[in-house]
């Protein structure tokens, strides 16, 4: 479990987040939506620690995070797993080695083990016999697939995905989606997605916090979404005509 | 200033948090090969010619008959060893490698690839830039030393093929006065060079910030903070050492 406690970050004197508070359940997709520059990505980036923020804290399980040392820092830091958004794949090395990337850094494991693991996670999302294609030759939601099978590596307790589906066709889009609920019913990790793909939030957001103006202005899961009272999370989610049409 | 002492800060954390020994020799081959072996073929043909074009010109301007012909020789050996082939060689080395390092590590920047090294716990400027530092302070003095021989070599070819001074003469005017500390100095140069070409390409990559027209700033950036702090690094290395 993840609770973040009264997070505030200004840029040159510009409040971007004005005390965001919230708890990410483990086992469950937690989502944070808003619009283009509501401060989501500031959000996330300050909860992996990114971005250090002017005030408030960030615990892990209990842990606080910023006023941890650098060793309980590295500790936490080692049981997270982040999928970019767009991918950040090293593009010097193959689809393997990225992959493998995190263990040949972080652990003693034998070559044997090694390789293993990283096949096994790339035919846990779907990419068996891809090892030694370049990022450059892969699509875009391979990319994804690839940036999700790196960040599950190690074993993460926590699980976080910056705009997850940005930038893929729709059935792509919803198997990212699938595969992302998957890993977190399967190894019962804490995920978190910032995103504002609507469809996501409907399809497997459990937890969701909409921000406005650096502000959470609501939380609640994907059911009571579409009965809000909220103006600006109206404005927001009813954006779509499809889901315009489906709530009246 | 602040940038000046954002610098020397990023250069303080190349040595904090560091990763395994094996996992930086590696990467230091890496950019070995990728500083120092693909700099050869560049290294050469500007050596080669401009040896050959010192010994022309230089032959152009001694037309006294007073001075023997083998001073043309003497004179390529020490500007060769003097100033071309350290100098010349780490301005031009700037332009290739220095842009290489900004735009590689812009690039990662801004496609989340330097987060990514520091969500895992990973020093990300030690990981990425150490290896080139260290890579660069390798490289660059052997890499003069080839420009060397080959700018002699250009000298020794233009000028016997076109008549200018006889390949006795050349050969013995690059042994006449030979000075062996002039050799050091010759090391000495590119050594400190290297290491101002690496870290302040590496320091205008690492911190770019906004998209690929940002990018090419960082490489135009640095190459020319390079070109300026080589040329004032020239100077004084030749003041102090000479």
């Amino acid at each position: 479990m993840i609770e973040i406690k009264d997070i505030a970050k200004a840029f040159n004197g510009k409040e971007v987040l004005k005390g965001i508070s919230g708890t990410f359940k483990q086992g469950e997709i937690n989502i944070v939506i808003g619009g283009s520059g509501t401060g989501k990505s500031v959000l996330l980036k300050c909860i992996i620690g990114l971005i250090k923020p002017d005030a408030g804290r960030v615990l892990y399980d209990g842990r606080d995070f910023y006023h941890s040392d650098a060793e309980m820092k590295q500790a936490i830091r080692r049981e997270m797993g982040v999928l970019f958004q767009g991918g950040a794949l090293f593009d010097s090395q193959t689809v393997l080695q990225n992959v493998r990337f995190p263990l040949d850094m972080l652990t003693n494991m034998s070559e044997a083990e090694k390789h293993e693991r990283a096949e096994f996670c790339l035919e846990r999302v779907g990419l068996a016999g891809t090892n030694d294609r370049m990022p450059s030759e892969i699509s875009g939601g391979m990319k994804k697939r690839v940036g999700i099978a790196r960040a599950i590596v190690m074993n993460p307790k926590y699980l976080f995905c910056d705009e997850p589906n940005s930038g893929l066709d729709p059935l792509t889009a919803v198997k990212i989606d699938e595969l992302i609920k998957e890993i977190t019913d399967e190894y019962e990790i804490t995920t978190l997605i910032i995103t504002h793909d609507m469809n996501s939030v409907m399809e497997i957001g459990q937890n969701v916090l909409f921000l406005h103006q650096g502000l959470k202005l609501w939380e609640g899961d994907n059911t009571s979404i579409a009965h809000s009272e909220v103006p600006e999370m109206n404005e927001f989610i009813f954006a779509n005509k499809l889901l315009r049409d489906a709530a009246q | 200033m602040s940038v000046i002492g954002k610098y020397f800060i990023f250069l303080g954390t190349l040595f904090r948090r560091r990763e395994k020994l094996r996992v930086y020799w590696k990467r230091f081959m890496e950019e070995c090969v990728g500083i120092g072996v693909n700099s050869i073929f560049i290294v050469a043909i500007v050596s080669t010619f401009i040896g050959a074009v010192s010994c022309i010109q230089t032959a152009y301007n001694l037309v006294s008959p007073l001075i023997p012909v083998s001073t043309v020789a003497l004179i390529v050996r020490d500007m060769t060893i003097l100033e071309l082939a350290p100098t010349i060689t780490c301005i031009v080395l700037a332009g290739k490698v220095g842009s290489n390092i900004a735009g590689e590590l812009g690039t990662m920047r801004i496609s989340e690839q330097v987060d990514a090294l520091e969500v895992m716990g990973i020093n990300s400027s030690s990981y990425l830039v150490l290896p080139k530092v260290l890579a660069a302070m390798f490289t660059f003095p052997l890499l003069v030393i080839l420009s060397a021989f080959l700018g002699i070599l250009g000298g020794y070819l233009a000028g016997t093929l076109t008549g200018v001074i006889s390949p006795r003469d050349y050969i013995y005017g690059i042994r006449d006065s030979f000075v062996p500390y002039n050799i050091f100095f010759m090391c000495l140069k590119p050594f400190v060079f290297g290491f101002l070409i690496a870290t302040i390409s590496s320091y205008q990559g690492y911190f770019t910030k906004g998209g690929a027209l940002e990018v090419g700033q960082s490489s135009t950036q640095a190459v020319t903070n390079s070109c300026i702090a080589i040329l004032v690094a020239d100077y004084a290395l030749a003041q102090l050492f000479l």
